[in-house]
C-alpha cells in the first residue's frame, strides 16, 4: 500500500477534489492502471503529463520504477528545463 | 553591377578577392574567403563577434566594407596561432576555461590581443572597458578577464 | 576511499583542457552558420509587421518570377496538424502550435511571426523576393501585457482556447489557456498562526536568452526523400523528431548532424528554421541554408515569460515562516505553454513550509511564443517570494541569511511542492555565504547588500553513449548531446575515470542522429547527470569485457581478474601470478581474443538531484542617474560533485550575470501598434564586461546518491536568485523596495524622486 498525494488541480479534477489516495500498485505502470480504473482520465493524465516522485525521487517517462510498500508518492507536473 | 577587385593582405598573406559594393568585410571573410572563424552575432556593430584588426586597429568587420580592405593588412583569428603554436592568449583562454560555447571567443581573442599590443599592463578596469564591445552570454566575463590579465603578466615576464 | 565514503577519484574533479578547445580558440570549430554545401541556396523568412492580423491571402507569384528565386513557401506547403494530432508522440510539445509558430497559417499572432519563406541563388535575390510577396492582412486589435490579456473584452488570440482547470467549463474563449492550483496543508489556518504577514505584488519583464549565435541551418532534401539537416541546436534528436512531425516525414528518412552551438540556454530546444529549409529544399531541389539576423532572433524566437507574482508570506515573531500563498500570471507569448507550472512548484521550494497554496495562470499575448530559458519559470516566482522574504526579515529585524537558515529545506524536509527531499545542499550554500569574506565587508552610504536563495529540480531522461576502444588503447566516446559549455570534457573525464586512463587518451565526439543511440535534449541541466551516467555504464561494460579478455589470456576465471589503474591484474595471489595487462596490451591483442572491444549504454536516468544556490550581492546606487553598480557578487551552489570545477564555476558565473541583466536592464519595448522597438543588442542591453565585477563562486558538494560520482545539474540554479538579490540590495542601499523588473536607471531614478517628494 502506498500513499498517493495529488498537489495539483490538474489531477484533483479527476478525483472530485480529493488530494490523497491509497494504492496497492507496485510500479508506476500499475499506478497508472489503478488510477485510470478508479478515476477515468486520471491514469492517462499521469502517464502523459505528470512526473511521479516516489519517496522523494523524481521519475519522468518511466513506467517501470517500482513503488515500495508504504511509499509516499507525489504526482507533479512534468519538469523540462533550459 | 561589376564586382570590385580587391588586393589586400590577410594574416600576412597577399589575398585578392572580388566583392560587391555593399558586401561587408565580414561577409567577404566568411562567404568569399571561407574564413569562418570570424563570427556574426549581430551585423550591427554591437557584439564584437566579428572583431578583426586592420593595420593593427581593432574593428568590427560587420561595419567595414569589403572594398575598404584594399591595400591594408588584416588579421583574423585564423592568423593568431603560429602554425600549431597557440598564441599565449589562446592557451590561457583554454587553461582558464574562458569559453563555454565558444562563439564569442574569436572576437574576444582578437580584441584582447589588440589590447595587449597597445597596453601590456592593463588594469582590470582597463581590460573590462576595452572588452566592453564584445558580448559573451555564457561566462559572465570573469574567466575571460582573468585569462587576459594573466596572459599580460606572463608576457611581461617573458619579455 | 575518502573519509566521507566517496571513492578516490583521479580524473573527476580535476581541470583538464577541454578536448574541443583548440578548435574553438583558433576559429576552426564549425558553428551553425559556418557550414555550407555545394550549390546551396540562401533561404530567408518574411515576417509579419503586425502584432495581430488575419492573413486573408498571400500572393507569391511576383516573387517566384524574380530571376534566381528557386522556391517560395507558405504554411500551405506544410501539412496542417489538427487538434487531435497535436499531442501525438512523446513529450508535452503541442505540434499544432509548433507548426503554427514556425509558419503562420490563418493569423499572424505577433510582430515577427513567419508568414512565408524564399530560397534564392543570392541574398539579394532572396531579399527582392521577400519584398515582392504580397500578403493581404486584416489588422486586428492586439494585446501585449499579461493582465490586459486576461480582462474581459481583451482581443482574443485563439477562438478555440477555453480556459482549462476552471469549474464550470467556460463557454467563451479566453486568452487564459490554463489555471492551476497547487495546495499543501491548510493555508488559511496557517496564516491565522502568523504574527507578521507580508503581501505584495511583483512584476517581471520577458527577457531573451540572448545567445550570441543566431539560429542557423542547412537542409538538403534528396530526390529519394532522404533529408539531411546540419544545424546548431540543443538536440539533434529533438530537431529530427520535430521536423519529422511537422512535415510528416518518417524519422528514418532524416539525419541531423549537430554543428557547434553558440549558446542556447533553453532557446534552442525547439525548431524555427529547419522545417522551412527542408520544405524550400524539397521545392527547389537544392540545399538551402538559412540563418536568422539578430533582429529576427529578437522578433521571432524565445524569450522567456514575463509575469506578475502576487505573494503573501506569514511568519511567527521568532522568524519561523508558517504559510505561503502566491498567484502567478505568466504570459506565454502567442501560444499556450508558459513555464507557470514549474514557476508554481519552485516558488517556495527553498523553505521548509507545510502550508502552501500557489495559483498559476498561463496566458497568451501577441508576443513571440516563449521558449525555455534556464530553470524556466523559477526566476519569476523566486523574484517575488525572495523579495517578500527579505521584507519579512526587515520587519522581524533579522539577518536575511539567518532567517533563511532558520527556515531552509534540508534532508527529510517535505518540499513546498510535495515530495520529501533526500540529500540536498540548501543549508550548505547559505552557510557558505556566511563564511565568505564578502558577507562582512563594510558598506558605505548608498551601498547595500542583498541575498536570495534559489532552487531548481534538474532532470534526467533518456541518453545513450558508445565507448569504442581503439587498437592502440585509446578510446572514443560518442554521445548525442551537443556540447554547449564543456560537456565533451566531462564525458571524456568520466570515461577516463572508469577506464583508468589519462583523459587525453579519450576522444569524445558528438555524433549525428544516425550514428549514436537516442539522446534527449541538452537542457534541464541533465547532460552531465544523465548522459554522464550512460558514459559511465558503457565504460563499465568495456572494463568488464577487458577483464574477460585478460581472463582468457591468463586462462583463469573472470572473477579472478581486477581492473586497477587502467590495467587488468590478478585478484590476489590465489588467482595466479601474472604480469598486469594494460588497456593498451589488451587492445592490441583484441582481434585475437574475440574481436573489437566496444560497449553501448542506453538508459532513462531518473532521480536527478535537486539543486540549490544562494547569491549575495553588494550594489551602489547613484541617486542622480538611477544607475545601479554591482560592487561585489558571490554565488554559492551545491553541484553534488563538480566533474570539471572550472566549467561548474563558469555555469554559475554565466547564469548569475544573465540574472543581473534580467534584474537591471533587459526588457522588450513595444510601440502602441505592438511592434518591437528594440530588436538589437544596442537597445536590448545585455551585461558587458565593464558593467561587472568578478563573480565569486563557492561550489559546495553534497553528493547526489543517484549518480556514480555524485553529480547534480548545475546550469539552471544560478539564474534563479539574482533578481531578488539585486532588489534586496537596492532596498538596503536606498531604502526603496522596487517591485518591477528591470530596475533600470529611469525606474530607479523615478523611485528616488518619489521618495524625496514623499519626504518633503
Ligand atoms: S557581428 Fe559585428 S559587432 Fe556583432
Ligand atoms: S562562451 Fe558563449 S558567448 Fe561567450
Amino acid at each position: 500500500m502506498a500513499r498517493i498525494v495529488l498537489t495539483h488541480s490538474a489531477c484533483r479534477q479527476y478525483t472530485g477534489g480529493t488530494a490523497e489516495l491509497e494504492s496497492d500498485a507496485t510500479s508506476i505502470r500499475g499506478l497508472v492502471r489503478d488510477l485510470e480504473a478508479r478515476f477515468p482520465g486520471l491514469g492517462r493524465q499521469v502517464e502523459e503529463s505528470m512526473a511521479v516522485a516516489i519517496d522523494g525521487v523524481m521519475h519522468q517517462d518511466d513506467l517501470t520504477a517500482s513503488i515500495p510498500e508504504g511509499a509516499e508518492v507525489y504526482l507533479l507536473p512534468r519538469i523540462g528545463g533550459g | 553591377m561589376a564586382k570590385h577587385h580587391i588586393s589586400t593582405t590577410i594574416n600576412g598573406e597577399p589575398v585578392e578577392f572580388l566583392c560587391n559594393t555593399e558586401q561587408t568585410m565580414l561577409d567577404v571573410l566568411r562567404d568569399e574567403l571561407h574564413l569562418t572563424g570570424t563570427k556574426e552575432g549581430c551585423a550591427t556593430g554591437d557584439c564584437g563577434a566579428c572583431s578583426i584588426t586592420v593595420d593593427d586597429r581593432l574593428v568590427c568587420s560587420c561595419l567595414m566594407l569589403g572594398v575598404e580592405a584594399e591595400g591594408h593588412s588584416i588579421q583574423t583569428i585564423e592568423g593568431m596561432a603560429d602554425g600549431d603554436q597557440l598564441h599565449p592568449l589562446q592557451q590561457k583562454f583554454l587553461e582558464y576555461a574562458a569559453l563555454q560555447c565558444g562563439i564569442c571567443t574569436p572576437g574576444f581573442l582578437v580584441a584582447s590581443k589588440a589590447l595587449l599590443d597597445r597596453n601590456p599592463d592593463p588594469t582590470e578596469e582597463e581590460a573590462r572597458y576595452w572588452l566592453a564591445g564584445n558580448l559573451c552570454r555564457c561566462t559572465g566575463y570573469d574567466k575571460i578577464i582573468r585569462a587576459v590579465l594573466d596572459t599580460a603578466a606572463d608576457m611581461r615576464g617573458a619579455s | 576511499m575518502a573519509p566521507d565514503g566517496t571513492p578516490d577519484l583521479k580524473v573527476v574533479g580535476t581541470r583538464p583542457i577541454r578536448p574541443d578547445g583548440v578548435d574553438k580558440v583558433t576559429g576552426r570549430a564549425q558553428f551553425g552558420a559556418d557550414f555550407q554545401l555545394p550549390g546551396q541556396l540562401v533561404g530567408k523568412v518574411l515576417r509579419s509587421p503586425h502584432a495581430h492580423a488575419r492573413i486573408r491571402s498571400i500572393d507569391t507569384s511576383k516573387a517566384e518570377a524574380i530571376p534566381g528565386v528557386k522556391a517560395v513557401m507558405t504554411a500551405a506547403d506544410m501539412p496542417e496538424i489538427t487538434s487531435e494530432e497535436a499531442f501525438v508522440g512523446e513529450g508535452p510539445a503541442d505540434f499544432k502550435d509548433m507548426s503554427g509558430n514556425t509558419m503562420a497559417r490563418d493569423k499572424a499572432l505577433y510582430d515577427g511571426h513567419a508568414v512565408a519563406a524564399v530560397a534564392a541563388t543570392s541574398a539579394a535575390a532572396a531579399d527582392a523576393a521577400l519584398a515582392a510577396i504580397e500578403v493581404d492582412y486584416e489588422v486586428l486589435p492586439h494585446v501585449i501585457d499579461v493582465e490586459d490579456a486576461m480582462v474581459e473584452g481583451a482581443p482574443i488570440l485563439h477562438d478555440d482556447m477555453f480556459t482549462s482547470g476552471v469549474d464550470p467549463k467556460p463557454a467563451t474563449p479566453s486568452n487564459v489557456a490554463k489555471r492551476m492550483v497547487f495546495e499543501l496543508g491548510d493555508v488559511d489556518a496557517a496564516f491565522g498562526k502568523a504574527d507578521i504577514v507580508i503581501e505584495r505584488k511583483y512584476k517581471t519583464a520577458p527577457v531573451h536568452q540572448g545567445y550570441i549565435e543566431p539560429h542557423a541551418c542547412v537542409a538538403q532534401y534528396a530526390a529519394d526523400g532522404q533529408v539531411q539537416i546540419y544545424c546548431s541546436s540543443q538536440g539533434q534528436f529533438m530537431v529530427r523528431a520535430y521536423v519529422a512531425k511537422l512535415l510528416g516525414i518518417d524519422i528514418s528518412e532524416i539525419r541531423v548532424t549537430p554543428l557547434e552551438i553558440g549558446g542556447g540556454f533553453g532557446g534552442k530546444t525547439l525548431v524555427y528554421l529547419e522545417p522551412l529549409a527542408v520544405v524550400l529544399s524539397r521545392k527547389s531541389g537544392r540545399p538551402v541554408k538559412m540563418a536568422m539576423t539578430r533582429e529576427e532572433v529578437f522578433r521571432g524566437s524565445g524569450p522567456t515569460s514575463g509575469g506578475t507574482v502576487w505573494v503573501k508570506v506569514g511568519a511567527k515573531r521568532d522568524g519561523t515562516i508558517v504559510a505561503g500563498d502566491a498567484v502567478l500570471k505568466f504570459q506565454a507569448g502567442a501560444y499556450a505553454g508558459s513555464p507557470v507550472g514549474p514557476g508554481c512548484m519552485t516558488a517556495f521550494a527553498v523553505y521548509d513550509l507545510q502550508d502552501v497554496r500557489i495559483t498559476g495562470y498561463d496566458v497568451v499575448t501577441n508576443r513571440p511564443k516563449v521558449a525555455a530559458y534556464r530553470a524556466p519559470g523559477a526566476p519569476i516566482s523566486n523574484f517575488g517570494v525572495e523579495s517578500a522574504v527579505d521584507e519579512l526579515a526587515r520587519e522581524l529585524g533579522m539577518d536575511p541569511v539567518e532567517l533563511r537558515l532558520k527556515n531552509a529545506a534540508k534532508k527529510g524536509t517535505k518540499a513546498a511542492y510535495g515530495p520529501t527531499f533526500g540529500d540536498i545542499g540548501c543549508v550548505e550554500t547559505l552557510e557558505a555565504v556566511k563564511d565568505h569574506p564578502n558577507y562582512n565587508v563594510p558598506l558605505e552610504p548608498n551601498q547595500g547588500r542583498g541575498v536570495a536563495a534559489g532552487f531548481w529540480f534538474n532532470i534526467g531522461g533518456e541518453s545513450s553513449a558508445t565507448v569504442n576502444i581503439n587498437e592502440d588503447g585509446t578510446a572514443v566516446v560518442a554521445t548525442g548531446n551537443p556540447d554547449i559549455g564543456g560537456s565533451r570534457a566531462s564525458m571524456a573525464m568520466m570515461a577516463a575515470e572508469v577506464l583508468g586512463i589519462d583523459v587525453e587518451r579519450v576522444r569524445p565526439i558528438v555524433a549525428d542522429t544516425s550514428s549514436v543511440g537516442y539522446c534527449f535534449l541538452t537542457g534541464g541541466s541533465r547532460v552531465t547527470f544523465a548522459t554522464g551516467m550512460a558514459v559511465v555504464e558503457a565504460s563499465r561494460s568495456v572494463v568488464n569485457e577487458l577483464k574477460a579478455r585478460a581472463a582468457k589470456t591468463w586462462d583463469i576465471p573472470v572473477d579472478a581478474v581486477e581492473w586497477q589503474d587502467g590495467k587488468a591484474v590478478p585478484a590476489g595471489s590465489n588467482a595466479g601470478d601474472f604480469e598486469p595487462l594494460s588497456l593498451e596490451d589488451l587492445a592490441a591483442k583484441s582481434g585475437r581474443t574475440g574481436g573489437p572491444i566496444a560497449a553501448t549504454s542506453s538508459l532513462n536516468a531518473q532521480g536527478a538531484g535537486p539543486g540549490f544556490g544562494t547569491h549575495l550581492v553588494d550594489v551602489e546606487v547613484d541617486r542622480e542617474t538611477g544607475h545601479v553598480k554591482v560592487l561585489r557578487y558571490l554565488a554559492t551552489q551545491d553541484a553534488g560533485r563538480a566533474i570539471h570545477p572550472s566549467y561548474v564555476e563558469g555555469q554559475i558565473q554565466g547564469g548569475a550575470v544573465q540574472g543581473i541583466g534580467w534584474a537591471l536592464n533587459e526588457e522588450y519595448i513595444y510601440d502602441d501598434r505592438g511592434r518591437l522597438d528594440n530588436p538589437g543588442f544596442l537597445d536590448y542591453r545585455i551585461p558587458v564586461a565593464s558593467d561587472l565585477p568578478m563573480i565569486d563562486t563557492v561550489v559546495v558538494e553534497v553528493p547526489n546518491p543517484r549518480h556514480p560520482y555524485g553529480a547534480r545539474g548545475v546550469g539552471e540554479v544560478p539564474i534563479v536568485p539574482p533578481m531578488a538579490a539585486m532588489a534586496n540590495a537596492i532596498q538596503d542601499a536606498i531604502g526603496i523596495r522596487l517591485t518591477e523588473l528591470p530596475m533600470s536607471p529611469p525606474k530607479v531614478r523615478k523611485a528616488v524622486d518619489e521618495q524625496a517628494a514623499a519626504e518633503e
